[in-house]
């Protein structure tokens, strides 16, 4: 077993040699070499669209490259399927849980194990490795009961029941308290220890750091660097990623705060479905020229929030959502955005915007109700083409005109352009829903400097969002969302990420002010 | 072996119009295939059925009048189906039009003849039309109040209106002076559709037709709500996003479809028919779906797709007679075509992959 931290030396595990990978006109991988050794942490860096996750889909036998080879301990293999991929060794831990809500984890374990494997021994064996890794599952719980912090240790588990000598792990922390995120690093330590070895696809630079041996850094489908990131600065990285220095976004102090823009008020809402959540007592004040965050892990909550501002689902009493002080609780989403609001949901195709429809039908989407694009019956088809292009133009949407389908933009660019169709309005208030999630590391520096801009310019905003470093980098106060009850928020400049932490993860307020 | 359907990225524009176009000439093949193992001459039943109905000018207009009902519906039909709503009932909102219509030529046979009649005929058409509407917001209120699927109310609502139509025809509405047939008296003149032109076939019913395919074009690419229609059917979340109310939808286009049926339907009666009969349809509600789908859910498309049907189904006429080939051939080959149309979709939007690589 090779030391850890000498994990270059001797043959790689695996070779990746010259992949290329065309999607029609479009080269998402031009050429990729990488080698991973055992017992190595490995890093796979680069923005989106950088080509990262096509190199591992392709690892993992979801997709064929093109062209190029890959070898196993030195032999050469080609993978039709992850079944094949799996039987090789590699195992694959994705972003997105592909779990079944109704069954046991047991049950969810068992559905991927090779057929003809028996099934007694079965919680036994999950047991063991729950105890060999630190992974504490009870294998009896239904999975919609659980964290996602708990249904990845259940993907985790899954993984390791078939033994894998190199285990990818893609965006594993983007769900996880920073607390939970501690106890995947020490699982990830016992891995390395045993001699396995981990690819690790993270935007989180700091994490990367702290876990990983080595780095590859992709750009356009192109190996542009390789580093032991223990020797880098977050900085540094993030500059090899975008080819340029990433500008560091800008929050002035607020110097003024105005009064209150956006009021909830005892805003309570039962959960829509059965795997939803229900909103408790919800209160908070966004002033004008302030940016409010809400922080949490997902599935707390703040769907059905975002759902209840924005008028999408109506809350019970008027009073329980305020705009500028005019009770709109009983409105929906079109009077609250003639009120002044506007939103921008989580979800970009499907939500935000219909991905089969061009870019200027997009602008008319939010827009009609509030002039330019669309009268009471007809549509303004010539004011919605200039809208779409002046939003294009104005924010720098990499798109190909007004009359690009939605779908055929990068995420970062139509999250771009989605957000500047709500700031072109200059509304009063904005709310927004993880604003930068999946989007690349320039585009949502400049997202993040639009934000701050609009609420020194008087308007109120609203971010909710996973991300703690975004939101300890523009939020001027933060309350935590937690199984559909709200923190009281805290001054940004007086809090820590721990006690942020510790809240996200259900400690009240109580405790998490007693531990200091 | 494995079959998958992989997801084009882009869709390409030429292959989207060919498409139809290449369903409708493999169901042509596959039809001629089954006109073979009949022991018939394909080639003869190709003639038959597509070339023969357009050589002469009577025959023309009766693809056109044949044409009127399934576009009129189709285009009603193409609001719902945008929407993802699937209206299966048009055939009983066609029904119940022509029964409402109907009822009110019935009733007003034998006027004096000093009596004001210019109203009855635009009476007759908005009776039709409400009727429509009226049947159709059964489903439509029972999916928005109850959430019941449309798809089985409205299609078993279709069975009801036939029996409803039979009851009328054989009871209340039936002529006492007939013979005890089954049937109306025949409607005055004034009760009647006028003739396009004198001595032909063509009546107002197909500019009702035209009419609606220009309102269709206009209503889904220019206004706010045919905006709303194609939305829904594309991002239904991003319909509530945008501030479009569900139930709202629905009302609508189950109004619009339903409406447009009965205005079928009482033409159908007012028009071709003349008088309440048992049945006044020979499937033209259900024939309009594959219409709708042929056409793309687009309103020109609809048109094409509307007289490409009606020439089949007047070509099967003639088959009958030429060939002694079945109608229920006809109905087979515009099934195996709706079939070829929803095939065709299929591969425009996906890319078919075989993988041949076993499970480890």
């Amino acid at each position: 077993m090779p030391e850890p931290q000498s994990p270059s030396a001797g043959a790689p595990l695996v070779s990746m040699r010259g992949i290329v990978k065309r999607f029609g006109a479009f080269t998402a991988n031009a050429g990729i070499d990488l080698d991973i050794h055992a017992g190595e942490a490995h890093a796979l860096l680069g923005e989106n669209g950088a080509g990262k996750s096509t190199l591992v889909k392709i690892l993992y036998g979801l997709l064929e490259p093109s062209e190029g080879q890959i070898l196993f301990q030195g032999a050469p293999v080609r993978f039709a399927n992850p079944e094949a991929a799996r039987a090789t060794g590699i195992g694959m831990v994705f972003q997105h849980f592909s779990l079944f809500d109704n069954l046991s984890v047991a049950e969810n374990i068992a559905l991927v194990l090779p057929r003809g494997e028996s099934l007694r021994n079965l919680s036994q064996r999950i047991d063991d490795i729950a105890q060999r890794y630190g992974l504490r599952l009870d294998p009896e719980r239904p999975v919609w009961t659980l964290s996602a912090g708990e249904r990845q240790r259940i993907e985790i588990a899954r993984c390791l029941m078939q033994d894998p000598k190199l285990i990818v792990l893609d965006e594993p922390t983007s769900v996880l308290t920073p607390q939970e995120a501690e106890a995947l690093f020490a699982t990830l330590d016992v891995l390395k220890r045993e001699g396995r070895a981990i690819l690790y696809i993270s935007h989180r630079l700091e994490e990367v750091r702290r876990l990983c041996d080595r780095a590859t850094v992709l750009r356009a489908g192109r190996v542009v660097g390789a580093c032991d990131p223990r020797a880098e600065t977050a900085r540094s990285l993030a500059a090899m990623m975008v080819g340029t220095h990433v500008v560091e976004v800008r929050a002035s102090a607020v110097e003024d705060v105005g009064p209150e823009r956006l009021g909830l008020n005892h805003l309570s809402l039962p959960s829509p479905d059965l795997h939803g959540v229900t909103l408790h007592d919800l209160s908070l004040h966004v002033r004008a020229g302030e940016v409010f965050g809400i922080a949490g892990i997902a599935g707390n909550g703040q769907d059905e929030l975002f759902a209840a501002i924005s008028g999408e689902r109506l809350a019970g009493a008027s009073d329980a959502v305020r705009l500028d002080g005019t009770c709109v609780g009983r409105q929906g989403i079109t009077a609250r955005r003639q009120f002044g609001a506007a939103f921008v949901p989580e979800e970009r195709n499907g939500h935000a915007a219909a991905p089969d429809f061009s870019l200027m039908e997009n602008a008319i989407l939010s827009r009609h109700a509030t002039g330019g694009v669309a009268g009471r019956a007809f549509l303004d088809l010539a004011g919605a083409r200039s809208l779409a292009s002046d939003i294009i133009q104005r924010f720098d949407v990499r798109a190909g005109g007004p009359d690009a389908p939605a779908r055929t933009l990068s995420g970062g660019n139509l999250q771009k352009f989605l957000v500047g169709r709500e700031i072109s309005r200059s509304p009063s208030v904005l709310v927004l829903n993880q604003p930068t999630w999946g989007v690349d590391a320039s585009a949502a520096a400049a997202i993040r400097q639009l934000l701050i801009d609009l609420s020194r310019a008087g308007s109120a905003v609203l971010v909710i969002s996973q991300d703690l470093d975004e939101l300890f980098e523009i939020s001027d106060r933060i309350a935590v969302i937690h199984d559909g009850f709200l923190s009281e928020p805290r001054d940004t400049r007086s809090t820590t990420r721990e006690e942020i932490g510790l809240l996200m993860g259900g400690a009240s307020m109580a405790d998490v002010t007693h531990a200091h | 072996m494995r079959i998958d359907l992989e997801a084009r990225g882009t869709r390409s524009r030429t292959l989207e119009v060919a498409a139809p176009l290449i369903a409708l000439a493999v169901a042509i093949l596959i039809g001629g295939i089954v006109v073979a193992l009949l022991g018939k001459s394909p080639a003869q039943a190709f003639h038959v059925y597509f070339i023969a109905p357009l050589s002469e000018v009577w025959s023309l207009q009766e693809v056109a009048v044949k044409a009127a009902p399934l576009v009129l519906i189709a285009i009603g039909l193409s609001f719902c189906f945008r929407a993802n709503l699937w209206n299966i009932g048009a055939e009983g909102q066609f029904v119940m039009g022509g029964l409402a219509g109907g009822a009110i030529g019935v009733a007003t046979h034998g006027m004096s003849p000093d009596a004001q009649t210019f109203w009855i005929l635009p009476a007759m058409l908005a009776a039709g039309t409400l009727a429509g509407i009226a049947y159709a917001m059964i489903p439509a209120l029972l999916r928005a109040k109850l959430g019941v699927s449309e798809i089985l109310t409205s299609l078993m609502l279709v069975y009801l209106a036939e029996r409803t139509l039979d009851y009328f025809a054989r009871g209340p509405l039936r002529d006492p002076k007939g013979f005890n047939f089954p049937q109306s008296v025949m409607f005055d003149d004034v009760a009647r559709l006028p003739f396009l032109m004198e001595g032909e076939r063509l009546h107002v019913g197909v500019l009702f037709a035209l009419i609606a395919v220009a309102i269709g074009v206009v209503v889904l690419g220019r206004t706010l709500f045919g905006f709303d229609v194609r939305l829904v059917g594309s991002a239904p979340k991003a319909a509530r996003f945008a501030g479009f109310s569900d139930a709202r939808l629905t009302y609508a286009a189950f109004a619009i479809s339903g409406g447009a049926a009965g205005l079928a339907g009482i033409c159908e009666v007012a028009g071709q028919i003349g008088q309440i009969q048992p049945i006044i349809s020979p499937g033209y509600g259900f024939t309009a779906i594959i219409v709708a789908f042929l056409g793309r859910l687009q309103p020109i498309g609809i048109l094409l797709a509307g007289l490409i049907l009606s020439l089949s189904t007047i070509g099967g006429e003639g088959a009958q007679i030429s060939m002694k080939l079945p109608l229920d051939m006809t109905r087979a080959f515009q099934g195996i075509l709706l079939m070829c149309v929803l095939a065709a979709d299929v591969f425009t939007r996906y890319r078919v992959r075989l993988s041949f690589g076993s499970r480890a």
